[in-house]
């Protein structure tokens, strides 16, 4: 069967891989032939639905695909639960134990993913972690060292979906608001309903102090899910062409 | 970052440090006792023992699961959660808090486990320094003797084995120690380390220790108030006013 040139597979080239901080110990950067995605946001800005749309096109374009996520770690997602249950932990023993589930994925998947050439899609990263601790009042010094494990990805997309969306989002799906996402451990307003916009307008603030730090590209979630996906895949494919 | 004294807290945080096998936990458990037996307040915390977070170490080190990072980070969240839960709040409430090791063993592991100095210290630094640090110095030899005595086999990460320092346990304990010795040491002066000798007797031991905690620490002011407010404290002698304390509502 005579093959059309048509269906040659794009190997893209290297990145320039830097870690933001101090990184991790024994890893050659130069052996990470693969992408980083990050795709972020809030419950209910459109993640989960992109990153499915994003496996489709990029498999279907020929590139093995691996996904990551917060509080998936072999190492501690269950304790990690069991703790947010009870919300027993404080601050900065909540803020670790994420650290060390990031941490567990980073070394355990990311990083062997991207040395086997795969494309990792990442449901959120550090930004998420980082600015639901900065909320809390926690260090942003102390953050920044702590994440400087983290390795700087390819491209990260923040859907941005206002607050009033996200809660009629969240209510569509669940019926109910999710105590952590409305930032009620904080103590900002007995009311749920309050809680939850005060809490999502200070975490969007914060992704926005964020961004000038980290530069990602903001998207406007309140488009149909196949217009953010043209404009996610648009960037991809610039990725993955070395551009 | 500043000791409990120098935050201005009532208590003081005793912290013990050295190599495992240098006799430290003995060493602080007969500290602990003669300082209860005196009637005073006293809380004793051990490093890695959060019942939360017990529970995902010991499987990361069952099922060989920990990287250096993880291994830091698992532990530091040990720490935090005693540290905000217990530790604290004691010292606030003017405890003597005993510590069976403490930021300064996170400082020598992960380091000599590869991960960057700056890294490790950063992350420790919302906690405050201990009023007192004794240091366990013990041969090398005398402390992998002691671990070998009371147990019949050596830990594969107390061996340092995850390191690929040699494929033999003890040659891998032997450089991992030394390796934590040497980042003890050079921390000695730094954070002002009490330094005793351990390959000494345990009564020779501790009887420095005694000595030390009396000298440094006031220790009737951590005496337990009187159970019963209502009936007079037998006086033993007159109290001078500047002793005589605040009575807690």
């Amino acid at each position: 069967m005579k093959r059309a040139s048509k269906n040659l597979i794009v190997v893209p080239p290297r990145s320039d891989r830097r870690f933001y901080g101090h990184g991790v110990p024994r890893v050659d950067l130069d052996q990470l032939a693969g992408k980083l995605i990050v795709v972020e946001g809030a419950d209910g800005s459109g993640r989960s639905t992109q990153i499915a749309m994003l496996v489709e096109w990029l498999e279907g374009t020929g590139h093995a695909t691996t996904q990551v996520g917060l509080k998936r770690s072999t190492l501690v997602s269950e304790e990690l639960d069991r703790a947010q249950e009870g919300n027993i932990l404080s601050r900065t023993t909540l803020s670790l134990f994420y650290a060390t589930d990031f941490a567990d994925q980073l070394e355990n998947i990311i990083l062997p993913a991207l040395k086997a050439g795969f494309i990792v899609l990442a449901d959120r990263y550090i930004y998420t972690l980082m600015a639901r601790d900065m909320v809390r009042g926690m260090d942003e010094a102390w953050l920044k060292n702590v994440y400087g494990i983290a390795l700087e990805p390819d491209t990260v997309f923040y859907l941005n979906v206002p607050p009033e969306e996200l809660v009629q989002r969240n209510f569509a799906k669940n019926l109910a608001l999710d105590y952590w996402e409305s930032g009620m451990d904080i103590g900002l307003s007995r009311d749920m309903f309050d809680s939850f916009m005060q809490y999502q307008r200070a975490m969007e603030k914060t992704f926005r102090h964020l961004q000038t730090i980290y530069g990602f590209t903001i998207v406007d979630g309140m488009r149909s899910a196949e217009a953010i996906n043209n404009e996610l895949r648009k960037k991809i494919s610039a990725v993955l062409a070395g551009k | 970052m500043k000791t409990f004294a120098e935050l201005g807290f009532p208590g003081r945080l005793i912290a013990v440090e050295g190599l495992d096998g240098s006799g430290k936990s003995t060493q602080i458990y007969l500290l602990k006792r003669w300082l209860e037996l005196q009637g005073l307040k006293v809380y004793f915390s051990e490093w890695n023992s959060s019942e939360l977070v017990k529970a995902a170490t010991s499987k990361g080190k069952k099922r060989e699961l920990l990287t250096p990072t993880t291994f830091s980070l698992i532990h530091a969240t040990d720490f935090a959660d005693r540290y905000e839960r217990h530790l604290v709040p004691l010292v606030r409430a003017g405890y003597l808090v005993l510590c069976d090791r403490y930021i300064f063993t996170a400082y020598a592991r992960d380091v000599v486990r590869g991960c960057p100095p700056e890294w490790v210290r950063g992350i420790y630094n919302f906690a405050a320094h201990p009023d007192l640090t004794f240091f366990f110095k013990a041969d090398l030899e005398v402390s992998l003797q002691r671990i070998l005595d009371g147990r019949p086999q050596l830990k594969y990460f107390e061996a340092g084995m995850d390191l690929r320092l040699s494929t033999d346990l003890y040659e891998s304990f032997r450089i991992f120690q030394g390796r934590m010795l040497e980042q003890y040491l050079a921390m000695s002066t730094e954070f002002n380390f009490l330094v005793i000798d351990a390959n000494q007797l345990v009564e020779t031991q501790q009887t420095t220790v005694r000595e030390l905690v009396s000298q440094r620490i006031n220790l009737p002011k951590f005496k337990h108030k009187e159970k019963l407010p209502g009936k007079a404290a037998p006086e033993s002698r007159r109290k001078t006013k500047s002793e005589v304390e605040v009575p807690v509502e």
